[in-house]
């Protein structure tokens, strides 16, 4: 696929990943064979059709392959770019024991791209289910909020999305940088959520402006879909991290994609805009850090990760980009201390790791071999060492049972210990992939429009699904 | 959107005023704080209710102008809207049982002390009020304090323009020397707390400061606004912004705050060529 110079985009926020042209889709779909038993399917979480979308682009029934992909999936043009297609469709796609897998993630974004770019009128929108009466309110618009409130827009339900900022899309928004996924994507996707009559509203913060039980309550909702993420950042725990010039992901992230902060002062959220940048992790989101702090002037950054490249959780495809833009990898290495004066950071002490046993992951644990410390010049830190659930809605819903670790219990279908309630994504996996949130919205939807019909058994199930 | 319904100019730099957030006014408590946006392009930041109304859905908060987000919203008037508005966040501040309190407000943090000292009264507690200012014009909410049924209100300026010449640890002293206070809340700038909370140890007075640490979200998302208590890193924002003044490290929420410092002033300035007003 088509991509920025890697010294030009390594500057700027636009798109790095520019997409196919048609061309180029038709001579990558031309590659699938339409197997017999089309394996990649069971590597897509939500089990998207893939021969058959494919097909429609071999025959370039362009509006055909959107549907087919919607059937399952509301936001291609977002999954086509973020989802870890090597280790799922592309991974299980006949082809990849040869060598190469059909560019499964590419088509589908270009499948995306595509319907995004008619207007509003042509766009493949699921058609709105006759009206059942009932309210749902959706408290979070992060992919599985949206994911479930589209669902039950589509079986006839009215529905509420509460969101707590002032901007809808969850880490979409505020995690996943412009140059990866470009926000008018997202506005776009929820353009067409808005079109199908769900209500929007930002601003709400469910735990403080409303709790679980007044949106049952006096609010009026039949039910509430919790899909909240899991918005609470991780700091090492090592000493120096209240310095300035420490920050988590989330704060470096959401002042500069929600806030714009890289374009201060037109925007007037500031950021601290390091020479000498450390990110500390090995997943999406410290690729994310890494790649934003060198576009907002960085001459250098570096990541630290205490295992080594194989363990990295992050996407290859980002690792790829990331190196060629210039961060630097320092493998098995884990911060001991973050030194500074004046109040600022100055550096990073960290020692060497060596890779042990296998843990409970499986992964070979890191351990750190004695007496090797070393000291790194930075002034700025960026601690990517995951998040955990907020206890923020939580902690006023007492009826809502939650795991040792604050996240909610579910079953298979996404209800909770609250009759009417359900919930999934982050909030209740932990942090995991856009996809598996998506589809555990859209689980949790069908399962609520179940609960919905069966409580006075009036309402006949409209032949939607 | 959220409407402007009132406003009113305090002094050359301060200023109130109300906004129809009916959603948020029916569930606010004194020490609670939200979060606005003046516009599209602005930033998020944290202003304390100094007042509520249930009934006609309308939120109170007092802006000292000190960069440009309170500058822009100092140019905003009733009738014109806010982007955003959001709360109430944060804990509520504790009231009742409380026994004799001495409530201190520095600066505009006598827009927190009131609602505060209000909320203490109606539950009982016996409630003593330092109210500080650097001069006469910046002393602001004097009347509203002296409607309240407290023990005592006692106004120092730091230049003697009004009330007795000082600071307001000297009557906080005082008071806990004459063994008046069971127990103190302070708000204002950090490093008011921070000699409040000093004074009050010394003579084993609890404090409970009101903090205001950097912050983005305001709902614990993104961790800007964590303060070392007690040698114990908490998220001001959800933990807070009421904690123990004795365990703060004060140096370090000081610094902290200065990170933007020259970027804003930056800001600001580029905003203030554009503009003549004279608040
Ligand atoms: C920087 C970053 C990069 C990532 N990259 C990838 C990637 O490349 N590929 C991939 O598959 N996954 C990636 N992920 C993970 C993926 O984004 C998440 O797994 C996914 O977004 C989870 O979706 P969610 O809907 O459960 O939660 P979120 O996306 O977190 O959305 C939750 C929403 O709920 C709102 N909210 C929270 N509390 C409340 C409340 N009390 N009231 C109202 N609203 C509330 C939040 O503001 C937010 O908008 C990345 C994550 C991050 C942080
Ligand atoms: C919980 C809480 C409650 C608050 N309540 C009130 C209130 O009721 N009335 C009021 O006038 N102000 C209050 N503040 C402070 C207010 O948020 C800041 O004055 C405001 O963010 C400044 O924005 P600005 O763009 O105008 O100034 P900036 O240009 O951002 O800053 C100007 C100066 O103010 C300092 N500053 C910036 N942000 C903050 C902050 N969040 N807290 C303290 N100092 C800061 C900076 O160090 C800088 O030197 C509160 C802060 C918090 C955290
Ligand atoms: S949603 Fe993800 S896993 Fe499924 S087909 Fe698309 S790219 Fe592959
Ligand atoms: S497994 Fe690969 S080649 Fe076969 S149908 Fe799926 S995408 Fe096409
Ligand atoms: S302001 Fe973001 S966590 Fe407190």
């Amino acid at each position: 696929m088509p991509e920025r110079d890697a010294a030009e985009r390594a500057c700027v926020f636009d798109e790095v990943a520019l997409g196919y042209t048609e061309e180029q889709a038709l001579a990558e779909a031309a590659r699938c064979i339409q197997c017999k038993n089309p394996t990649c399917i069971e590597g897509c979480p939500v089990r998207i059709d893939i021969k058959r979308f494919i097909a429609h682009i071999q025959l370039r029934e362009w509006a055909e392959g959107v549907a087919a992909l919607k059937e399952r999936n509301a936001l291609p043009a977002v999954c086509g770019r973020v989802c870890p297609q090597e280790d799922q469709c592309e991974k299980t796609c006949v082809l990849a024991r040869k060598g190469e897998p059909v560019a499964i993630g590419r088509l589908e974004r270009y499948l995306g791209d595509y319907d995004l770019a008619c207007d509003l009128e042509h766009r493949c929108k699921p058609v709105v289910g006759e009206p059942t009466g009932r309210r749902v309110a959706v408290v979070g618009s992060g992919p599985a909020g949206l994911a479930c409130a589209g669902e039950l827009r589509r079986l006839g339900h009215a529905v509420t999305v509460f969101e707590s900022l002032h901007a809808p899309g969850g880490v979409l928004t505020y995690g996943i940088p412009e140059f990866r996924l470009p926000k008018q994507i997202v506005t776009a996707e929820v353009g067409v959520l808005e079109e199908m009559g769900v209500e929007l509203v930002c601003d709400a913060v469910v735990g403080a402006t409303y709790t679980i039980d007044e949106l049952m309550g006096e609010e009026g909702y039949d039910a509430v879909f919790i899909g909240v993420g899991a918005g609470l950042p991780v700091f090492l725990g090592i000493p120096g991290e209240n310095l300035n010039g420490v920050y988590s992901a989330n704060e470096f992230l959401t002042r500069a994609n929600l806030m714009r902060a890289y374009e201060f002062p037109m925007y007037d959220t500031p950021i601290w805009r390091g020479r000498k940048v450390a990110v500390v992790g090995g997943g999406n989101v410290a690729m994310d850090a890494a790649r934003t702090a060198l576009r907002l002037g960085a001459e250098e950054v570096f990541l630290a990760y205490r295992r080594t490249e194989e363990e990295m959780p992050a996407r290859r495809e980002e690792v790829h980009h990331a190196r060629e833009e210039g961060v630097r990898f320092e493998m098995l290495c884990a911060p001991t201390e973050i030194r500074g004066s004046d109040g600022w950071v100055t550096g990073l002490v960290a020692t060497r790791m060596e890779l042990g046993e296998p843990d409970a992951s499986g992964r070979r644990a890191p351990v750190c071999v004695l007496g090797s410390e070393f000291g790194i010049e930075c002034d700025t830190v960026i601690s990517a060492v995951g998040t955990r659930a907020n206890p923020l809605l939580t902690s006023t819903a007492p009826d809502l049972e939650l795991n040792g670790r604050g996240y909610v219990i579910t079953g298979d279908d996404g209800s909770t210990s609250m009759p009417g309630v359900f919930a999934g994504g982050d909030i209740v996996t932990g942090s995991a992939t856009v996809i598996l949130a998506m589809g555990a919205g859209k689980t949790a939807a069908l399962a609520m429009d179940d609960w919905l019909r069966s409580r006075d058994g009036v309402i006949a199930r409209p032949d939607v699904r | 959107m959220f409407p402007i319904t009132h406003k009113r100019v305090l002094s050359d730099s301060v200023f109130e005023m109300g906004v129809h957030a009916p959603k948020v006014a029916r569930k606010v408590r004194a020490g609670q704080f939200l979060m606005l946006r003046t516009d599209s392009k602005g930033e998020r930041i944290p202003l304390t209710f100094s007042d509520w109304d249930t009934t006609c859905g309308e939120v109170r908060f007092i802006v000292m102008r000190v960069g440009k987000t309170t500058h822009k919203l100092s140019h905003l008037e009733v009738g014109q809207e806010l982007a955003d508005l959001v709360g109430p966040l944060g804990r509520p501040t504790h009231v009742g049982g409380l026994g004799r309190v001495a409530v201190i407000g520095g600066g505009v943090g006598a827009a927190v002390a009131y609602p505060v000292a209000r909320a203490m009264c109606e539950a009982g507690d016996e409630v003593t009020v330092v109210l500080g200012a650097r001069n006469k014009d910046l002393l602001v909410l004097e009347d509203e304090f002296r409607a309240l049924p407290l023990r005592e209100l006692v106004v120092v300026t730091d230049d003697g323009s009004a009330g007795e010449k000082g600071l307001v640890t000297a009557p906080l002293k005082r008071l806990a020397e004459a063994d008046a206070i069971d127990c103190s809340f302070a708000v204002g700038p950090a490093i008011m707390m921070k000699f409040c909370a000093q004074t009050a140890r010394e003579h084993g007075v609890p404090c409970t400061v009101s903090l205001n640490p950097i912050m983005v979200d305001g709902t614990g998302m993104c961790g800007a606004c964590r303060v070392s208590v007690s040698g114990k890193t908490i998220f001001g924002c959800v933990d807070g912004p009421d904690v123990d003044g004795w365990g703060v490290d004060w140096e370090q929420l000081m610094s902290r705050q200065r990170v933007y410092a020259d970027l804003e002033r930056e800001a600001d300035s580029e905003y203030s060529k554009g503009c003549s007003c004279t608040l």
